[in-house]
């Protein structure tokens, strides 16, 4: 392996948390590779998202550092961190990320459009992630006339169509049964492998767990990546 | 699994010869262990002296993969009746590991390193079966998803004893 293919696209060192007294993270490492599907468990409470958003660069850690693709998250400027998550990231949730005025289509050229591209652009490639994402006939709908599986597909649609280098999954499945939740988690990764975008996956679910490449731990704030390259 | 039963009703569509009821079980219930031949006619050798299969006809040759057999009525009968009865849930696994896990506290040995490795292990093989689910046809899928919920039920029952371990300790080291 050459140098810069075996470097983490995303790292993250000793990194710390606190919400008022509430200690979020207390010494949280993590890496992540061009490609890979890494989910991140961990029992409720013990900083999962919180370290989600910390790689992300939504929220800024009281100590240690994040680096992407080898810059320090917090040595960025605001405007920089935002152009770098429209550009470069993807973000499912588990509800509600979906504009409600906008179609299900509208919905998924929205990044593109953000990206300057132009509207019959945007949409005709939006339709083929929706068809990608088998809901190609919710393409007229709002979010609220769908389900809430299809609503998933929309927004995985929605957070792939960039063609970002990471897509960060906060439970991406938790309020879906387990047929839907597995249809979404294989529409997820098949289309992350083949775009070679990389995800980080929260989830306390070990069956969505085994969709990834590999799992790190979070306990009480801490996690240890055994793969981390110092 | 009953072997007898599975070779059983796999006679009910007709009768068989040996080396046919082999591959027939391996190809639908096989996967990742063939049957051998010797439990075949083993197998079969006690259907018979229980009356619940026949020899239904000799090939030239000799050799017990010659032989053909059919199921009888009261093989029918027991076939429908191991159907009938529900399995019972074995909690296999827990009895061993909640051995490992108490015989780790009472050693003075890390039990939540213990629990750890057990659930990358579990996840590995999750991971294999959910590979091997999305290359399969249904019957693949349906089989991988039943390890899969009973493998995830272990996790989770790892994961209440990670979480539980100080007061476990407590109670076993007292
Ligand atoms: N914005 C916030 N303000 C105050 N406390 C917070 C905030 N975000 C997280 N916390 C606290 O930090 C700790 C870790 O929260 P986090 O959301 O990262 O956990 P989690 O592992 O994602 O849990 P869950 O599985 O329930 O989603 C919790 O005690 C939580 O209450
Ligand atoms: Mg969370």
């Amino acid at each position: 392996m050459t140098g810069a293919a075996a470097e983490p696209l995303l790292v993250a060192r000793d990194l710390r948390k606190s919400f008022g007294r509430t200690c979020a993270l207390d010494g949280a490492e993590m890496s992540v590779r061009a490609g890979e599907v890494v989910a991140v468990m961990g029992p409720s409470g013990s900083g999962k998202s919180t370290l989600l958003h910390c790689l992300a660069g939504i929220v800024t850690p009281d100590a240690g550092e994040v680096r992407y693709r080898g810059d320090r998250l917090s040595a960025m400027s605001d405007g920089a961190r935002s152009a770098l998550r429209r550009t470069d990231f993807g973000f499912v949730f588990q509800f509600g990320q979906l504009v409600p005025e906008l179609t299900c289509l509208e919905n998924v050229a929205m990044p593109l459009r953000l990206a300057g591209r132009r509207r019959r652009d945007a949409e005709a490639e939006a339709a083929r992630w929706l068809e990608r994402l088998e809901v190609a006939e919710l393409a007229g709908q709002r979010p609220g006339e769908v389900s809430g599986g299809q609503g998933q597909r929309v927004a995985v649609a929605r957070a792939l169509v960039g063609g970002p280098r990471v897509v960060f999954a906060d439970e991406p499945t938790g309020a879906l049964d387990s047929l839907n939740g597995e249809r979404v988690m294989r529409l997820l990764t098949e289309a992350a492998h083949d775009t070679g975008a990389a995800v980080v996956l929260v989830t306390h679910e070990a069956r969505v767990a085994a969709y990834s490449d590999r799992e790190i731990v979070v306990r009480d704030g801490k996690s240890r990546d055994l793969e981390h390259t110092s | 699994m009953s072997i007898g039963h599975t070779l059983l009703g796999l006679l009910e569509s007709g009768p068989r010869h040996g080396y046919d009821l082999k591959r027939a079980f391996d190809e639908r219930f096989g996967h990742d262990r063939p049957l051998a031949y010797g439990q075949v006619y083993s197998t079969m050798a006690r259907l018979l002296k229980n009356g619940l299969v026949e020899v239904d006809g000799i090939e030239p040759g000799g050799g017990p993969e010659r032989k053909r057999y059919a199921i009888t009525d009261a093989g029918v009968t027991d076939v429908a009746g191991w159907l009938a009865t529900p399995e019972k849930p074995e909690p296999y696994l827990q009895t061993t590991l909640y051995t490992k896990v108490v015989l780790a506290l009472l050693t003075g040995r890390s039990a939540a390193e213990l629990l750890d490795t057990q659930r990358a292990e579990h996840l590995r093989l999750m991971r294999e079966l959910t590979r091997r689910k999305s290359g399969g046809d249904l019957a693949d899928q349906l089989i991988c998803d039943h390890a899969l919920f009973h493998l995830e039920a272990d996790l989770r029952w790892l994961e209440l004893t990670a979480a539980r371990l100080d007061q476990l300790a407590a109670q076993v080291t007292r």
